[in-house]
Formats: structure tokens, C-alpha cells, sequence
């Protein structure tokens, strides 16, 4: 078993949940609430990565990143990072593509939430930020962890943004899906099938989990 | 500083709906005033620009000495600082909240918090029920707890949504009567809207008729319902029999109207017209079999039972008496009079009941 995978796959997925949950619900919530026309322009934006293929976002992502584009030049010669093939790189590129699997269910989430309830909580004088805080969140609880989990899961499985951003640097960018295909290219089957069954295993693990959190109780 | 409430504005909406608001109520005279209209007719996007939930387009809202909106002055308060009660239609009571959560979600001070609850649990009556959750309470109960939790903070004024429309029919009569009294103990401005005419008979001292996004009419609830201002508003607040008459003669303050066939006898409207409206209300119009005898009663109308429908504890009688006239009697009065279609029956019509409304030749 390949532990170096595991424990980045881990950090990477663990990263990306935590970014994604603190970009995702803002956006979502603004998202759910705004009535500005050009709403649909974001929310396409946020959906794109759902049928744009995993390889382009991370050809794009490379090319901006790399030492040839504005970005990475200046990000070079100015903080003195360098992104492709690096950790950070790949948690970037994992958190642009993770975006549409976080945010669509926290809309979900915020959309089934009765508009009137948090209404209310203002007419008893509560402030937005404490409306949030009280209403809305216990109440998407069960949404909003569920777009957690899908994005673990996700990030856990990710291969293609990974590939093209990372490559294949064991204990800096080679995560559990890389290993696989690394192993399969190697010959080693056994290793291969270790690894698959894993993740296979989780898998299952996760999908019960959210159908369990989107059962009609957890939503009251 | 003025004791009163000032809505003057106006809101336009994307599909070209637009309200117009001019609006005072007395803060101290008349406590209870019901926004009575059709659905659609403005009186919810009123209450909710009260609230401070949306805003209008222009003009401005003042209560006593504050300003809440004012387009001019660029100013409009959030529904947090305005200080008031909103009661919900659904009551949109917190589902993840006990009664008693709910009841103290808007009170700050958490040291005197627990004694306030307990205050509000026994003015409403939901002692023992502070634990459970609003999924498990009736209907009727969380109308109480909707209610406590508004009124928990003192507010300067109480706004009510539809109060009784989310209860069954029997709940609804009950707690008519039981809210009525709630808001006569509290003595603070209410303003509700509804669209029910026998809520906002059994609610509110003033009514204020709305129709397509104006005021039409404001005034007691006996005003409104009894003396609608024209033909359009008679219907609107269910007067049930709205037909033209013309005024053959008048004396003393009385006159006689012709109205198809038949002649009336009724009060005087008060700007002279030979033209008029001819407002009846079912329940003015009493029914007799046989012969009548003496009786104050001065109009007698020979008249054809055309339909009998029921309604509820009422039955409703369509007549022919040389025009149409609906009459509303209870089920009993009906069962006794062995009432069927076709029946030859005298309808008995007080003068003073006839409201006169006087139009133009064509209108």
C-alpha cells in the first residue's frame, strides 16, 4: 500500500473541503439570495467543471500557472512560488474543479430553507449575520454537509486536473488515483487492485452517508 | 409628535402592477385596523413595506416620531430597527426550536430572558408545552406561541398576516373571538390583513378596502360593510344584492326607488340623485310563506324562490321580485318554511337596510 498516496490524498482532499467550505457557502448563499440578472453568468461558471473535460480546466490551469503566463511570472519573481507541480498547485486546481460539486448542493440547501423563517427571525429584531448563524445554518445543516462529503469524495477520486497540474511526484503530487494508474502502467496488478478496492470501499461508504443525511428527518 | 402611523408611497412591480398607498392610522382611536381586499390587491405588499421587508419606489412611511422610509431623505430602516411584531401567515415558526426558543429568539437580555418566556408562556396559555417542538403542537397552539414570540419583545406595533387562515373551520371560529380579545388587552396599533370579511368584522375597528393596489375605502367596520362608497366596492365587501334603481319620488327624507319591477321604500342617499345603486344584504332580506299581517317592516315583495343553496349554517335563497335578490337565512328558518324552488313566498325588507349609492345615467 502506498501510504505516501494516502496521507496526500488525505491533506489534499482534507484542504479542499476547508477552502471549498469557506468560499463555497458565501458564493452559495449570495448565489441563492441575489435576484441580479447576471446570477446566471456565475452559475454557469461554477457548473462549468461538471462537463468541461478534467484535462482541459488542467491544461488552462497549467498554462496560466506556468512560467511563460503573466500570473506566473509575476507570482515567481514576486512571492517566489512556483505552482505547477507543486502541492499548492494541485490544491488550486482541486478546488476550482471541486467548486460545482460544494456549491450546488449549499443552493439546494439554502433554496429549500422557507424564506419567511429567516423574515421572521429579522421582524424579532435578529441580525442578518445572527439570523445566519441560528436559522440557516442548523437548518441546510444536513445540505450543507452533504456537499462537504461530495466534495471529499470527489477530491479523493480526482485524477485528470491532478495528472496535468501535478504530474507525478510521489509524497508531493501523486495522490491514491495517480498511484493506480501508476501501478497498472507498471505492470503491478496486485498493488492496482489493493489501492481500487480502497477506494472502491469508500466510495460506498460516502454514498450511504449522504443518502442517509438527505433522508426526510435529517431535513425535519 | 404625532400619535399616528403615515404610509404615503408607491411600488411598482416588474409585471406592471403598481400600489398606491396613502395611509394614516391613529396610533391611540382606533387600534385595530384590517387591510380587507382580493387577493392581489396590494394589501400584503402594504404590511410587508410596514415591515420593512421590501421597499416602496417613492414617498415615505413615518411612525410617530420616527421616519422608517423616506425616498427624499434617502432613508429606509431594516425590519430589525423598526421595533414591530410580525405575525406570519404559516406562522414560520423556528422548526429546529422549542416553544420556549421560539418564544425567546428575539429577546437579547439573556439574565431576564427565562422570566420573560415564562411570562409570555402564561399570558398564552401554553404552559407545560415549552419543551416541545412546533411539529408537535396544534394548529391552534402555535397561532399562540406565532403570537407570544411577536409580541415577547413589546413592540410598537403588531403586524398580522391572514392570523386565522392557516386553522381549520372550526379552530378559526374559536380562536376568532379569542384573538379579538388578545388584541383589545394589548392596546397597541395592529394592523392585519385579510382577506376573510367576517375576520375583519370580528378583528378590527377600522377596515381599510383595497382594490387593484389602491385604498378604495377606510373606514369603521359598520361604515365599510354597510355603506360601501360605489357599486364596484358594495360587491367587494359581499353586499349581495347590487342592482340600479331610479328614484321616482321623495319625501321626509325617504324616497321611493323603482328597481326592475318592484318599488322600494328607503332612506334617502346623501347627494340628491334620481340614479342609483341599490345595496341589499342578504341577511336584511327575511322570508315569510302566506300571509304577512301588520309589521314595521315597510317593504313587502312578492317573490319567486329561484335557487337554495347552502352555505354552512346558512342557507342561500336567489329570489325573483321583479329584479334578483339574494336573501341569507339560517337552516333552521329554512327547514321551517319547507322552502323549495318555484315557491310564491314574501321577502321582507327594512327601509333603512337599502343602502342608496347615487350614479350616473349610464354607469
Amino acid at each position: 500500500m502506498d501510504w505516501d498516496a494516502i496521507w496526500l490524498t488525505l491533506r489534499l482532499a482534507s484542504a479542499t473541503t476547508c477552502i471549498l467550505f469557506c468560499i463555497g457557502l458565501p458564493l452559495a448563499y449570495w448565489l441563492a439570495n441575489t435576484r441580479w440578472s447576471g446570477r446566471v453568468v456565475i452559475e454557469a461558471l461554477v457548473t462549468l467543471p461538471i462537463v468541461l473535460p478534467p484535462t482541459v480546466l488542467g491544461f488552462y490551469l497549467l498554462v496560466l500557472m506556468g512560467p511563460h503566463s503573466a500570473v506566473g511570472s509575476m507570482l515567481r519573481s514576486v512571492m517566489g512560488v512556483r505552482l505547477p507541480f507543486t502541492f499548492i498547485g494541485i490544491l488550486i486546481g482541486s478546488v476550482l474543479f471541486n467548486l460545482p460539486f460544494a456549491v450546488r448542493p449549499f443552493v439546494a440547501a439554502f433554496n429549500s430553507l422557507d424564506r419567511r423563517l429567516i423574515e421572521a427571525s429579522w421582524c424579532l429584531g435578529v441580525s442578518r449575520l445572527e439570523t445566519f448563524r441560528r436559522i440557516t445554518l442548523p437548518l441546510c445543516w444536513p445540505g450543507i454537509f452533504a456537499g462537504l462529503i461530495l466534495t471529499f469524495a470527489h477530491t479523493v477520486g480526482e485524477f485528470g486536473v491532478v495528472l496535468m497540474l501535478g504530474g507525478n511526484i510521489p509524497g508531493r503530487t501523486r495522490t491514491l488515483a495517480i498511484s493506480i494508474y501508476d501501478n497498472v502502467q507498471a505492470l503491478d496488478y496486485a498493488a492496482a487492485g489493493q489501492t481500487s478496492a480502497l477506494l472502491f470501499g469508500f466510495s460506498v461508504v460516502v454514498l450511504c452517508v449522504t443518502q442517509w443525511l438527505s433522508r426526510p428527518e435529517s431535513l425535519r | 409628535m404625532r400619535d399616528e402611523l403615515v404610509a404615503q408611497f408607491d411600488k411598482r412591480y416588474l409585471s406592471g402592477a403598481e400600489v398606491v398607498i396613502d395611509f394614516h392610522q391613529s396610533c391611540t382611536e382606533t387600534p385595530v385596523t384590517a387591510l380587507f381586499g382580493p387577493s392581489g390587491c396590494g394589501k400584503t405588499t402594504l404590511l410587508r413595506c410596514l415591515a420593512g421587508l421590501i421597499h416602496p419606489d417613492r414617498g415615505q412611511i413615518r411612525f410617530r416620531d420616527q421616519t422608517w422610509y423616506s425616498h427624499e431623505l434617502n432613508i429606509a430602516l431594516t425590519p430589525q430597527q423598526r421595533d414591530i411584531g410580525f405575525l406570519f401567515q404559516d406562522y414560520a415558526l423556528f422548526p429546529h426550536l422549542s416553544v420556549a426558543d421560539n418564544i425567546g429568539f428575539g429577546l437579547r437580555d439573556r439574565t431576564v430572558r427565562p422570566a420573560q418566556v415564562a411570562e409570555m408562556l402564561r399570558l398564552f396559555d401554553l404552559g407545560g408545552l415549552e419543551h416541545r417542538h412546533p411539529k408537535e403542537i396544534s394548529g391552534g397552539q402555535q397561532q399562540r406561541v406565532a403570537l407570544a414570540r411577536a409580541l415577547a419583545r413589546r413592540p410598537q406595533l403588531l403586524l398580522l398576516d391572514e392570523p386565522l387562515s392557516a386553522l381549520d373551520a372550526l379552530l378559526r371560529e374559536q380562536m376568532r373571538g379569542e384573538l379579538r380579545r388578545m388584541l383589545a388587552e394589548l392596546g397597541m396599533p395592529v394592523i392585519l390583513v385579510t382577506h376573510d370579511r367576517v375576520e375583519a368584522i370580528a378583528l378590527a375597528d377600522q377596515v381599510a378596502v383595497m382594490d387593484a393596489g389602491r385604498i378604495e375605502q377606510i373606514g369603521s367596520v359598520h361604515d365599510v360593510f354597510t355603506r360601501p362608497k360605489n357599486a364596484a366596492l358594495a360587491r367587494l365587501v359581499g353586499v349581495e344584492t347590487v342592482v340600479r334603481g331610479e328614484i321616482l319620488e321623495s319625501h321626509d327624507g325617504l324616497v321611493i326607488v323603482a328597481v326592475g319591477t318592484a318599488r322600494l321604500l328607503a332612506v334617502a342617499p346623501l347627494q340628491p340623485s334620481p340614479f342609483v345603486h341599490v345595496c341589499i344584504k342578504g341577511e336584511d332580506v327575511a322570508l315569510q310563506k302566506g300571509d304577512v299581517g301588520s309589521s314595521s317592516v315597510r317593504n313587502h315583495l312578492t317573490a319567486i324562490v329561484r335557487a337554495i343553496t347552502p352555505e354552512g349554517p346558512l342557507v342561500r335563497v336567489n329570489l325573483d321580485c321583479g329584479f334578483e335578490l339574494t336573501s341569507l337565512i339560517t337552516r333552521p328558518a329554512c327547514e321551517e318554511l319547507q322552502l323549495k324552488t318555484g315557491d310564491r313566498i314574501t321577502a321582507m325588507l327594512k327601509a333603512p337596510a337599502i343602502h342608496l349609492i347615487p350614479r350616473t345615467h349610464h354607469s
